[in-house]
């Protein structure tokens, strides 16, 4: 399936993002990675996912599937009003600067990771966070949850309606195990 | 020939470091035997001199590429596919691609300043002459020329001994836009060098340029009181002529300016501009009027106010000509690097073109002499003024609403946007009636029009946004200090110890362009935060603009409620962008004047102190130029570091330390030769963040030094945990790093520190005398 850049002028080049054409995608990869991380931008604050925030979406998956969250931007307060202390906080470019370096032992200084979600991000920066991990980080993998279509990272939905997101988003948490 | 000369006898010199007397340079130009400091070991550097401080910095700030494409064009053997490792058919792979373009973007900027320098140095030594003193500052600034007197190693005296430096830099320029060239240079860290050289190059250009207009034109010189002008289109007399001008080079606006004063007209006519034109016409005459930053233009023009419109260089949007003919405003172009098509009337006589303007008969003409200009841009704005009639193409809300009626929802042009604004939601909510959404648009719309060339069915909706917010623009009426130009050397003397000692938290140097992710308020909101915490605020072009479009609730704006004294807590508008050479000018003479660091051609021992001293960080919230990418990449040369804001991500290459890299963050005690662990000071070189909360903490985190004393790391300290705790909710966690000793511990919050501190298995070190230079060690070891 083709899918097009949401900002109409930010297109890659001969490689792009696989489309998430079914939630099961997202799933097999979350639970085939052995070690996957989520990192969510500040506008998961802000946006809202079914009847909740996206941040608040973010923090029942990573429960479901015992993910580790960084917060980028300013965001970690955010994540511990709500009782969910993640894993870390650094800057967007920060966390891609670690994922992309061969050495980087991960938070835990137990290895690399295979799996990267990303969502929150504005969406030009999220897509050339995900050109540097796509041309520099060649054993880790990239999923887009973003409602856009993200050329960069190796899996993303195509651009959905917000009630097709959505559905996509619950779909996945509960095939999980989630609620 | 006479740049060889020039290479070649600086050559000869960097064999003798440090005790060549008397520098004479062999084209006969500069012979300077007053100047007695030694020439150190890098007179006029070549592209490879500083290639090791360059690596060393490099080395620590490991540049992290953030392609914009996947594809490199520039040659007919491509393209070729850089995708994943591999190479193109000249053999380059994804990163030195990366870098090149970096440096290509750089060679840009430099050459833009560079070119601008030139044209206004032969400018003022044609109307002044070559022995025209370089007067910056009277008794108050002796050390003229910091960065020109660094780099090259020559005094500069008159505005003749400035044409030798311009020989030099555009050497530089022709040298490394060369390695650009397919099959040249193949190494992504040779690539950054030469994008440090390329910034170096850049700022000397600045400080020529703004010294010479400053010494010909007696810009405010060096005055922390320089006038409060007006800003914003409220201020404008729309009842008479407007003369709209646009650009970066003021010579052709203060051919304007002269004019109406020499014929008595100048109380008849509005002169006003944008951009860096702008804030130069008001270091000229305070009388002159600035309408806004860069962003302002489209919504200026449809306005109607202008009646003509001047143009000069740089940043000016290129469909101009086509947006003046709507409101039937004449244009007049006055650079020979920007003509737009129109023909050269410049020996016409100036009667003449002035009818054909008057008439209609050409929508604009192009005048190569600023008399000439200023001449027929004046004349022209009175004749045609009551015959436009302030002709405005922005629509009614009655209109906006009937086509909002017609929008198919398609999205394209939220798509276009850069901003990614809900513009549809905006028209569907416009159908009903209600334009609020629309006009809520104002303060986010960087006025860049890309939505309506997106649009299908060809709506102004810029234009929409502008009408519908309608009185928002009117009430613009704000102060702005003139740009005051350089620092004196008596203030130096007074802060140079608070700063490097760390007593005074930082220097926080707001810069650059108008592509904000959220409008300039965050700009005016960051300088107030850090003023308030007696920071010292630096401001320069659009940003310093930006800053004072927001008033207080006495309504008053930053510029009228803060000193504009470099000193903690003032708020100190230096000028236009080639102003920004202030603002590393300062740096470095912090190192000279305060701690009496040989400055002639002595860049590495330089900006190895600055590096290591001085807590002065850059923030280009909406940097977008390749002009701004020349100047953040002097700053990191120098040792200073610049937070872009999330569309400089878009400079597709970070510099970024790695404070989990326990070894990337050693330097030598320049007392014992010991390498000492000093945390990582500054973290980043170069950072983009996505939020002003993020922003606003990595300022105070990237002003800590290894030089700082105790007492004035635990003062930014104070202020970076104080930030933290309040923006992100929670204690940093990586306090730890920055605490060197108990000492280094803010009283106030001690106990839950050293609770901190004890978690992470914290161990006291030492303050060391900080160089990244060996052979800055006074003794060794045995
Ligand atoms: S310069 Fe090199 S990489 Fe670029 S198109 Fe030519 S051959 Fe390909
Ligand atoms: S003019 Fe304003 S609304 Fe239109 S694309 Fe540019 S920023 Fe967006
Ligand atoms: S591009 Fe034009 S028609 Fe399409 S949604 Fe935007 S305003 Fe409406």
């Amino acid at each position: 399936m083709q899918a097009e850049s949401w900002q109409t002028a930010e297109v890659p080049g001969p490689t792009k993002a696989l489309v998430i054409t079914k939630p099961e995608v997202v799933v097999a990869m979350v639970k085939r990675a052995k070690r996957p991380i989520l990192i969510v931008g500040h506008e998961a604050v802000d946006i809202d996912a079914g009847n909740e925030k996206l941040i608040d979406y973010t923090i029942n998956l990573a429960k479901t599937a015992h993910i580790p969250v960084v917060a980028t931007a300013h965001i970690v307060g955010e994540f511990l009003k709500r009782g969910f202390p993640p894993a870390g906080w650094m800057p967007a470019v920060d966390i891609t600067n670690r994922l992309r370096d061969p050495e980087w032992k991960g938070l835990d200084g137990k290895g690399r990771y295979d799996v990267a979600l990303f969502t929150g991000i504005p969406y030009y920066m999220q897509w050339i966070l995900f050109s540097t991990l796509k041309h520099f980080a060649l054993n880790l993998k990239t999923i887009s949850l973003d409602r856009f279509y993200q050329p960069n990272a190796t899996w993303s939905f195509p651009n959905l309606s917000v009630k097709d997101w959505n559905e996509n988003l619950g779909a996945i948490l509960s095939k999980l195990g989630g609620e | 020939m006479a740049k060889k000369a020039l290479v070649v006898k600086a050559k000869e010199l960097k064999t003798d470091v440090a005790v060549v007397k008397d520098f004479e340079v062999s084209i006969g130009r500069i012979i300077d035997e007053t100047w007695t400091e030694p020439v150190g070991p890098t007179p006029f550097p070549s592209i490879t001199d500083l290639r090791e401080w360059d690596f060393k910095l490099l080395h620590r700030y490991k540049p992290m590429y953030m392609p914009f494409c996947d594809l490199c064009c520039l040659c007919t053997f491509g393209k070729c596919d850089l995708t994943q490792e591999k190479r193109g058919a000249c053999g380059l792979n994804m990163a030195a691609q990366q870098s090149r373009i970096v440096l290509l973007a750089c060679c840009i900027g430099a050459a833009t300043h560079l070119g601008h320098a030139r044209h206004m140095v032969e400018h003022v030594i044609e109307k002044f002459g070559r022995r025209y003193p370089l007067d910056v500052g009277g008794v108050n600034v002796q050390l003229e020329a910091p960065i020109t007197r660094l780099v090259c190693g020559i005094r500069p005296r008159t505005l003749g001994d400035l044409e030798d430096v311009l020989d030099y830099l555009e050497d530089q320029v022709t040298h490394l836009l060369s390695a650009t060239h397919t099959g040249q240079e193949g190494s992504n860290l040779d690539f950054e060098s030469k994008v440090f050289h390329a910034g170096m190059v850049d700022h000397v250009a600045l400080e020529v340029a703004d010294i010479a207009q400053i010494a010909a034109y007696s810009f405010p010189k060096a005055d922390p009181q320089a006038p409060l002008v007006e800003l914003g289109y409220g201020t404008i007399d729309t009842h008479k002529p407007v003369i709209m001008v646009v650009g970066h080079n003021v010579i052709s606006s203060i051919g304007i300016i002269d004019y109406l004063k020499e014929n008595d007209l100048y109380a008849d006519v509005e002169v006003t501009g944008l951009c860096c034109t702008a804030h130069d016409t008001t270091r000229y005459s305070s009388r002159a009027k600035i309408v806004g930053p860069i962003s302002w233009q489209l919504r200026f023009i449809r306005s109607g106010i202008p009646d003509v419109i001047v143009l000069d260089e740089q940043c000016i949007r290129a469909d101009t000509m086509l947006e003046a003919k709507k409101i039937k405003a004449p244009v007049i172009v006055t650079s020979d690097k920007n003509c737009q098509g129109l023909q050269n009337r410049t020996n016409d006589p100036a009667d003449e073109i002035v009818a054909d303007l008057v008439n209609g008969k050409v929508p604009g003409v192009l005048i190569l002499n600023s008399e000439k200009a200023g001449e027929v841009a004046s004349r022209t704005a009175l004749e045609i003024a009551p015959k436009r009639k302030k002709l405005k193409i922005v629509p009614s809300v009655k209109g906006i609403i009937e086509a909002a009626k017609k929008c198919k929802l398609c999205n394209d042009c939220t798509r276009a946007c850069p901003e990614g604004l809900p513009i549809p939601e905006a028209m569907r909510e416009a159908a009903t009636g209600n334009v609020q959404m629309l006009a809520d648009l104002y303060e986010t719309c960087v006025g860049c029009g890309r939505c309506e060339s997106a649009c299908p069915n060809d709506f102004s909706i810029h234009s929409f946004i502008i009408a519908t917010a309608g009185n928002i623009l009117k009430e613009e009426k704000f102060k702005i200090q003139a740009g005051r130009g350089a620092i004196q050397d008596v203030e130096i003397r007074n802060v140079g110890s608070p700063i490097v000692l760390g007593e005074i938290p930082g220097v926080v140097a707001f810069v650059g362009c108008a592509n904000y992710p959220h409008g300039g308020k965050e700009v005016a909101e960051m300088c107030k935060e850090f003023a308030d915490r007696r920071y010292i605020i630096v401001l320069s072009g659009c940003s310093a603009m930006s800053a004072a479009m927001y008033k207080d609730e006495e309504g008053k704006t930053l510029y009228e409620k803060y000193p504009g004294d470099f000193d903690a807590g003032g708020i100190v508008n230096v000028g236009s962008c080639v102003a920004n050479s202030h603002i590393a000018g300062a740096a470095i003479k912090i190192a000279n004047i305060f701690a009496k660091r040989n400055l002639r051609a002595n860049y590495e021992e330089i900006a190895d102190y600055i590096y290591n001293r001085v807590g002065a960080v850059g923030v280009a919230w909406g940097a977008m130029s390749q002009k701004a990418a020349a100047i953040a990449s002097g700053c990191w040369r120098l040792g200073v570091p610049v937070i872009v804001g999330p569309h400089g991500s878009k400079y597709r290459r970070m510099l970024l330390g790695r404070k989990d890299n326990e070894k990337d963050w050693y330097v030598y005690d320049a007392r014992t030769g010991d390498r000492v662990y000093v945390g990582p000071v500054p973290e980043h070189l170069f950072y983009t963040v996505e939020t002003k909360e993020e922003a606003i903490v990595m300022v105070a985190k990237l002003c800590m030094r290894a030089n700082d004393t105790s007492k004035g790391r635990a003062i930014k300290l104070t202020h970076y945990i104080d930030l933290h705790k309040r923006l992100y909710n929670t204690m940093p966690d990586d306090i730890h790093l920055f605490v060197r000793t108990g000492a280094d511990i803010p009283i106030t919050m001690k106990e839950e520190i050293l609770d901190i501190l004890e978690k992470k298995g914290w161990k006291e070190g030492w303050i060391p005398d900080p160089t990244l230079l060996p052979r800055l060690i006074r003794k060794r070891k045995e």
